[in-house]
């Protein structure tokens, strides 16, 4: 049981990031959009495993992005950040009790799930395009952007984890 | 001591997080300064191979545009190769003792972005050969870029929608010139600024490289003027110029070697170091 789940998450994490590299990097919807969903990864790791290795392999996804798109260390700034506050944003939108129960997101009711993957896939938007953009005077693309990609993203991510949810 | 090791065991994560987040930060503003980004880049060997994979695939379903790009471009080489003849039939010049400055050599652009505020392209040759950093790339259209990271086997290009790009570029009508720039809002327009007030501008004047760098030479297309307005302070002019190229769309390209880049560096470090 207990090596599946590693197994499946190892799967998981090269997997999301060849479908981010090869099919969502070039979506580019009117011009600058761009989903993101190699944090799907980040999202559904077990509530109650280890957070310093959820830490680090989240440093990892987001460098293995940064290498295939050129963009220094952003993905990764990104990326150890959610990891770290995840968390946090839990006991906000599941109550105290997540880290007792060991349900899965997807069997949650769709409040409590979208409070969690919009405030996950908005954190992560917002520390990758201030890093991206880096620049006053792209105050309005920087907003744009993150609105935008974190719309995009949180839909994507959703349908995703409805699709492949076990009944 | 013991407290000291239970206040790290307590704070593992924080400190992890704190050490990987400031690392990643490190790495971010690395790549602001040009071509400093020594490993975290695409020309690497994995993410290199596999980009070229992904090349050799996608490839196939552009091979009929492509196919007509190069069909043009032969015409034009052809129609100047006939004008040549004319002029020199009365002369019999042994071509082979030609000079040229310049050397072209092609790649293959294996990765494209041109959606963010720093794009970068990967091209399927590097230092096996005999590219270096700092060579000009363009298409048979117009300009795409600098050389600006380099492997084995593949290079990264810093491409004109870059906002670290500037350009030396001159109207190819007056050879008034300024610098080429990008303000991040169409992959299709960049803008040139710092073109003197009494520069004479018409919509759709054709701007070229300006030759004043080592990397380009004189004449190399870029695009038209779309529109212009005076800058605030009434002293220079700001271009918006409508690219040749599609910039969303590059499959083959020319890298431009300067056969003599290191004379006139070399020249001209001198120079510095004498006064």
């Amino acid at each position: 049981m207990l090596n599946n789940l590693i197994f499946v998450n190892i799967t998981r994490f090269f997997l999301l990031i060849l479908v981010q590299v090869f099919i969502f990097n070039h979506i580019n919807l009117f011009g600058y959009v761009n989903p993101y969903l190699y944090i799907l990864f980040i999202i559904i790791y077990p509530f109650t495993a280890n957070k310093s290795l959820l830490i680090f392999s989240s440093f990892l996804l987001g460098l293995f992005i940064d290498v295939f798109s050129d963009s220094g260390g952003i993905h990764a700034a990104a990326s150890v950040f959610i990891a770290f506050i995840r968390p946090v944003i839990l006991k906000y939108s599941f109550g105290i009790s997540y880290e007792y129960n060991t349900i899965k997101i997807s069997s949650k009711d769709y409040l409590k799930q979208m409070i969690y993957v919009g405030s996950m896939v908005f954190l992560h938007h917002f520390i990758l395009f201030a890093l991206e953009i880096f620049n006053i005077n792209h105050f309005l693309l920087f907003l744009n952007s993150v609105l935008f990609s974190s719309i995009f993203s949180i839909v994507i991510i959703l349908c995703t984890i409805t699709l492949f949810s076990k009944k | 001591m013991q407290q000291i090791l239970y206040f790290f065991i307590r704070n593992k994560n924080f400190l992890l997080f704190i050490l990987l987040f400031s690392f990643s930060i490190f790495l971010t503003i690395q790549t602001h300064s040009y071509h400093k980004n020594k490993f975290i880049n695409s020309s690497n060997y994995i993410s290199g191979s596999i980009y070229s994979i992904k090349s050799s695939i996608t490839s196939y379903f552009s091979l009929k545009k492509e196919n007509t790009i190069l069909l043009e471009e032969n015409t034009r080489i052809r129609k100047k190769l006939e004008s040549y003849k004319n002029k020199i039939t009365n002369y019999n010049i042994d071509t082979a003792f030609v000079y040229s400055k310049y050397y072209f050599s092609y790649a293959k652009v294996i990765n494209n972005s041109y959606s963010k505020t720093k794009n970068k392209l990967t091209i399927n040759k590097g230092i096996n050969d005999s590219l270096k950093t700092d060579m000009g790339v363009v298409t048979s259209k117009g300009i795409v870029g600098i050389i600006d990271n380099i492997s084995k086997k593949y290079a990264t290009v810093q491409s004109i929608l870059n906002t670290n790009s500037q350009i030396n570029a001159k109207l190819k009508n007056s050879k008034h010139f300024g610098s080429l720039i990008w303000n991040t809002v169409d992959p299709n327009i960049v803008q040139l600024i710092d073109i003197p007030r009494l520069a004479p501008v018409k919509i759709g004047d054709t701007i070229t490289t300006g030759g004043k760098s080592t990397i380009f030479p004189e004449g190399i297309l870029i695009g038209e003027v779309k529109d212009f307005t005076l800058t605030q302070d009434k002293n220079s002019k700001y271009l918006n110029i409508k690219l040749f190229n599609d910039m969303t769309n590059l499959e083959h390209i020319h890298i431009i070697t300067n056969l003599d880049a290191n004379e006139i560096i070399n020249l001209e470090k001198e120079t510095r170091d004498v006064k």
